[in-house]
């Protein structure tokens, strides 16, 4: 039993050595997507382009105006003197946010009742908007805070609360974004190679050869998905290894009980391929159906977008994604450091699915021709 | 009465209402080369396909080296070599690689495969073109690098469909001289063909059309039985026939 594994093994390692071009997409993918996403994707917005109608043009004025300037989150990019000059500005695009300033501001200020600003968001984009809308609130509470306690002769502020983010403190993107990407693009590219593998045989015409040997479907397959299991391990290293020197993501946690899970990972993955693979006819059709399934792994693993703010209907969805679990162990281990103590579920369901989709595969594979 | 090579009963195969091979029944023996002759869609390739295990037979029996292919089709495939129509080896591989493949893939041990492969290399002359790419090489040799895959296991009966076609006539003597080789061997050829010639050098002949054996015998026995006095003139007729 398995004698034959070897030789199928090596047939694939030199047909995928000597394919040089699918084998420079493979390495080269993953170095261009981590730059692409390292840059490219901040969360944290700041800097929104905004228009100032200063109606009342005071020291008082200026100095609320810049306190605004001053958390970074919003950039004076112009001064408007009306109403319909801000809004169409924000219509245009030319601006995010627009600050107004009423005469009035001095004024009721002074006289101790509510002076009122009003700022204006374009929440379009809900995940641009959000950090202007609770800048602009803290604004507020900072001037408030000041007056009230002058007012009250207090030294210090009745309560405070301290918040210290954990496992993230600097609350950097790319230490939320690498350690996901390394999952996608494991996910994209191990199931796109085999999904390929099988009917690339069958349309060239070499299955028909191989399937009047004795080889076993269990040998085919395995020999099949082994040689990229290397791959995925490298593609793995060059994304950590780039993220590590050029975007500073930590490596908390035991890198070699990630490489371990990652095996499972890669697995789980290249046997979703081979099960693709045994599902469609032709080449195109195993492209069309793994693009079907790469797109609800990135928008429902918890890639880029909080599992937690999803319908509990798609959280459960997410969860039947292999991609999903390695999710949790890929920012278990790189961000927190957590070891198998906290990871052993996830651990089991990817062994658990890597082990269902090979005896699925090896059971819907025919070695017949009909 | 010894064991027949291969021993075929009613041996039908429908694709949906089509029925590419009607109650064909056939009786091989070792040593033999046998053709199988008939125009195209007239079943040929199908029965080869179900006696190498490659298709199932709808109804009826076959019998490959004495083991049923619908019981036991990896057992008939140890025994069994085949040659598909379209050349079905590596492109990207070498001829050494590719014969080394098929020699582990056959389940040759080490040491055995190495001698049976220099054997295989010897028999076909394949020694000069070893480090060859399969993509590199011209038909002739395409087609001699699939027969020596097809060998390496020392095969009981040996399956070629169409091997000749788009293949040189000196590369086709060659290879002709190579079968004639094997058979005297005590391999069993079962070949099928569209060329007059190639159906001479038979031993005996099965003729089909529509699905069904409509002359089995030496090449002369089997023009006869079609009505015609040389082999093309009875395959001509039957095309004929087919065509109306």
């Amino acid at each position: 039993m398995m004698s034959r594994f070897w030789p199928m093994f090596r047939k694939e390692f030199v047909q995928m050595r000597r394919d040089r071009l699918t084998l420079g997409i493979m390495i080269g993918i993953p170095v261009v997507q981590l730059l692409l996403f390292g840059y490219a994707i901040q969360t944290d917005v700041r800097n929104l382009a905004t228009v100032v109608l200063d109606q009342s043009r005071t020291p008082e004025s200026r100095d609320v105006i810049a306190a605004f300037q001053n958390t970074g989150n919003f950039r004076i990019v112009a001064h408007v003197d009306d109403r319909p000059a801000l809004d169409r500005a924000i219509a245009r695009g030319d601006a995010q946010a627009g600050i107004i300033v009423p005469y009035d501001y001095p004024r009721r200020l002074g006289r101790g009742t509510t002076a009122t600003l009003q700022v204006i968001v374009d929440a379009g984009d809900p995940l641009a908007s959000q950090a202007a809308i609770s800048a602009a609130a803290g604004v507020a509470q900072v001037r408030n805070l000041a007056i009230l306690s002058h007012a009250t002769g207090r030294a210090s502020v009745p309560v405070e609360v301290r918040v210290r983010p954990r496992y993230n403190p600097g609350l950097r993107s790319p230490n939320y974004i690498v350690p996901g990407l390394v999952g996608v693009i494991l996910t994209i590219t191990m199931v796109l190679i085999t999904a390929m593998a099988i009917v690339r045989e069958r349309e060239r015409g070499t299955l028909e050869q191989l399937i009047v040997t004795p080889i076993t479907k269990t040998e085919l397959m395995l020999g099949k998905i082994a040689p990229y299991v290397g791959v995925g391990l490298i593609q793995m290293t060059a994304v950590l290894a780039l993220g590590r020197f050029v975007f500073d993501v930590p490596l908390t946690g035991n890198v070699l009980l990630l490489y371990t899970i990652a095996l499972i990972f890669v697995v789980a993955s290249l046997a979703l391929g081979l099960f693709i693979s045994t599902l469609v006819r032709t080449q195109q059709q195993a492209m069309q159906v793994s693009f079907f399934f790469v797109l609800p792994n990135i928008l429902l693993s918890g890639f880029m977008f909080p599992r937690q703010a999803m319908p509990e209907v798609f959280q459960w969805m997410g969860l039947l994604l292999p991609l999903t679990h390695f999710l949790k162990v890929l920012r278990g281990i790189l961000l927190k450091g957590v070891g198998l103590e906290a990871l052993w579920q996830e651990v089991l369901v990817l062994a658990g699915f890597a082990a269902l989709m090979i005896v699925l595969s090896v059971r819907r594979f025919r070695k017949t021709l009909d | 009465m010894s064991q027949a090579a291969v021993e075929t009963r009613d041996l039908t195969r429908r694709f949906g209402t089509l029925v590419a091979v009607r109650q064909l029944t056939l009786r091989i023996e070792p040593g033999e080369v046998f053709g199988l002759l008939g125009p195209n869609g007239s079943g040929k390739t199908t029965t080869i396909r179900m006696l190498c295990g490659l298709l199932e037979p709808t109804t009826g029996s076959a019998l490959v080296a004495g083991i049923d292919v619908a019981v036991a089709p990896e057992q008939v495939k140890q025994r069994i070599g085949y040659m598909s129509q379209k050349f079905g080896l590596y492109e990207d591989l070498t001829v050494a690689e590719n014969l080394d493949f098929y020699g582990g893939i056959y389940g040759l041990p080490q040491a055995a495969r190495a001698a049976r492969s220099s054997e295989v290399i010897a028999f076909l002359e394949l020694d000069r073109r070893l480090d060859e790419l399969g993509s590199q090489l011209s038909g002739g040799w395409k087609q001699r690098l699939a027969l020596g895959c097809a060998l390496l296991h020392r095969p009981v009966v040996l399956f070629l469909d169409e091997p000749t076609a788009g293949v040189d006539p000196a590369a086709r003597r060659n290879f002709w001289r190579a079968i004639s080789e094997l058979a005297t061997q005590g391999t069993t050829v079962i070949v099928t063909t569209h060329y007059m010639d190639e159906a001479e050098r038979c031993g005996r002949l099965a003729m089909l059309s529509g699905g069904h054996l409509i002359a089995l015998g030496t090449p002369g026995e089997v023009a006869a039985q079609v009505g015609g006095r040389t082999l093309e003139d009875a395959f001509i007729i039957l095309q004929e026939r087919d065509e109306r």
